[in-house]
């Protein structure tokens, strides 16, 4: 181990409810929560873990601009000034035709760029190695990783967490 | 003091989280019972059927089929517009009631999206075998090409059909995905060997972490609110396929919010059909419970009143317009030559899903299976009399005529549905038909609010 590496708690939990009173309890004394690993979205957990609110919307509303722009801007660009043609005498710029094309370029940008900002952001991709704390984290188990800080000993830490049904506590040193 | 309304927990038989995992896992985990593999010989040779169809038409050309000058359009447009309409169900259950928090959604809305990219699939192949030379299908995108280069026509209906078909499939595709991605790494942590390897790619290195499911969340709720506008455009840029035309029975303002709630309601019919049979064969009673096809059976009897308004509407509104030529194709359409067409669509899609309004038929799991395959019928031949008797008879009596399906016309639909089935038997038999996480996270919020939720609590804590 090298002199930066920290000791963590982990303790893993057989219910949502459990896991969810246990965090909470760790929070209002002051202890770090560090990382959960659930199997479900467990409501409350991301305000306790401190976990700031996304930005992918930021990437949909930038994304479907830029296809909405893009699929205006090429249409227009093909049916008036490349190639012009004359369609029923429609005039060149009837951009009233180009309304339906011009949205689906919007959500096909939006969404793919959204989705692919969700997949990179959380380190998601074919091949990738999970790392799970606990085997049945996708299952029925809830795993919890608290930073000791220096105000608490081990032993009370872990009784704290035993004391909400916690049925295993490892202390893990992490870089 | 106010009476607080308390409704019934949705999935009262859903004990613990572990419960919920090897339940909707274990009909992957194990070998296919009967009712499968009856349905899954019975699907294949329908699509085998279809294939030899599809390569005989290929091979000889397009006039395999029963069109003529007048009828161009028949078969291949009706089997198209029914297909994309039933792929409509899936987002409405997984993005509109995502957004309207319908937590009943959950127990169905992974089938349903698959039911919709197995759908569109099936649509998208009618349009391409129409091409006549479908090995020339990218000459519909607009790319740099030696003609010039000439461009699409981006003022074609039929080109935004391209572009609305194209995104509708590619955004169904990644939402569903996106919400199988943690279902999946439950099944890959529960397999070994090379079944482990595979879901372990499938699953894109999963863990669960407390970020991973905020951005899940997240990413879910943005593609659902594109999906939501995404789905309305799709089935309005359909029917301007025939609206934007001068035919007397296709040019009218009232067809896309027409189309699109047509398309809701054969979807729905469809998923309850699907439903059904699911729940008996892979045994999902305890998750598609008789709340859920109540609520889907209310979705079916609302939205049949309002097509069946729509059709009132266009047949007033060609009695009132007072032109003769639009009060000519609706008369031909209620009596002419094909006016059978008309009254077996009414009676499937008006007239048959009222019974739902009463409980009695809503509890007879039969009675609701057969209704859900008349609208189905009904749908298809709505479709059918759109484009059939509009183009069958119209402004020039000379070149009147009428349609007859070919051998292999029939065959061919056949085939799609062969496709579809073949696809969602697969689907049952190799991922999880039901949102795992989804259904874990509504039985915890149900527990929590309900007053069995410290002995919920024991129980998984003993266990």
């Amino acid at each position: 181990m090298t002199a930066m590496a920290k000791r963590y708690h982990l303790a893993i939990f057989p219910g949502a409810a459990a896991f969810l009173q246990a965090a909470r309890e760790c929070r209002a004394r002051g202890l770090d929560l560090r990382e959960a690993w659930t199997p479900f979205p467990v409501h409350g957990l991301d305000e306790l873990l401190g976990i700031r609110r996304s930005r992918l919307p930021w990437v949909t509303l930038v994304a479907g601009a830029l296809g909405a722009a893009g699929g205006l801007a090429f249409q227009y660009w093909a049916s008036a000034e490349d190639y012009p043609l004359d369609v029923g005498g429609k005039p060149w710029d009837s951009f009233l035709a180009f309304v339906p094309v011009t949205f689906e370029m919007l959500v096909l940008l939006g969404g793919l760029a959204s989705a692919a900002a969700f997949l990179l952001r959380s380190r998601l991709w074919p091949g990738r190695k999970e790392v799970l704390p606990d085997p049945a984290v996708s299952d029925d188990a809830f795993a919890l990783l608290l930073e000791a800080g220096a105000a608490w000993t081990d032993e009370e830490i872990h009784a704290l967490l035993r004391r909400h049904g916690a049925r295993e506590i490892r202390i893990e040193c992490r870089p | 003091m106010a009476h607080e309304l308390h409704e019934p927990p949705l999935l009262p038989e859903v004990r613990s989280d572990r419960q919920v995992t090897e339940d909707i896992c274990r009909p992957l985990e194990r070998r296919p019972g009967g009712a499968w593999w009856l349905a899954f010989v019975a699907a294949a040779t329908a699509l085998a059927i279809g294939v030899v169809c599809v390569t005989y038409q290929i091979l000889t050309g397009i006039g395999t089929w029963g069109l003529n000058r007048t009828v161009g359009w028949a078969f291949d447009i009706t089997n198209f517009v029914f297909w994309v309409g039933i792929g409509h169900a899936g987002t409405l259950i997984s993005a509109v009631l995502l957004l309207a928090r319908q937590r009943w959604r959950t127990s169905i809305n992974r089938s349903a999206e698959a039911m919709t990219i197995f759908a569109v699939i099936c649509a998208g192949l009618f349009p391409l075998i129409h091409m006549g030379r479908p090995w020339l299908f990218y000459w519909v995108f607009p790319y740099p090409n030696q003609r010039g280069p000439l461009w699409v026509n981006f003022r074609s209906p039929l080109l935004w059909d391209v572009f609305a078909i194209g995104t509708y499939f590619t955004i169904s595709l990644v939402f569903w995905y996106i919400g199988l991605i943690p279902d999946l790494a439950t099944v890959r942590d529960r397999a070994r060997g090379l079944r482990r390897r595979i879901f372990a790619i499938l699953s894109f290195g999963w863990d669960g972490r407390a970020r991973s499911w905020h951005r899940h969340e997240m990413v879910s709720l943005i593609l659902a609110g594109l999906a939501t506008p995404l789905v309305v455009s799709v089935h309005s840029v359909v029917s301007t396929d025939f609206a934007t035309a001068v035919l007397p029975g296709w040019h009218t303002t009232v067809f896309p919010p027409y189309f699109v709630v047509g398309a809701v309601f054969s979807g729905f019919a469809m998923v309850l059909t699907l439903m059904l049979i699911a729940r008996r064969t892979v045994h999902l009673e305890a998750y598609i419970t008789m709340r859920h096809i109540h609520a889907m059976c209310k979705v079916l009897v609302f939205t049949s009143s309002i097509v069946g308004l729509a059709y009132a509407t266009e047949l007033f509104v060609a009695w009132y317009s007072n032109n003769p030529y639009e009060q000519f194709a609706f008369t031909n359409r209620l009596f002419g030559p094909m006016g059978w067409g008309f009254w077996i669509m009414v009676a499937c899609n008006v007239v048959a899903p009222q019974l739902l309004w009463f409980r009695r038929v809503r509890w007879n799991l039969a009675a609701v299976f057969g209704i859900s395959l008349l609208v189905n019928v009904g749908m298809w031949f709505e479709r059918f009399v759109i484009i059939v008797t509009a183009l069958h008879r119209d402004y020039l009596p000379s070149a009147w005529t009428s349609y007859r399906p070919t051998l292999i016309e029939i065959g061919t639909l056949l085939g799609s549905f062969g496709l579809f089935f073949t696809c969602f038997l697969l689907f049952c038999r190799f991922l999880p038909m039901v949102a795992i996480s989804e259904i874990k996270a509504v039985a915890a919020e149900e527990s929590s609010h309900s007053e069995t939720a410290p002995a919920r609590a024991e129980e998984s804590r003993a266990a």
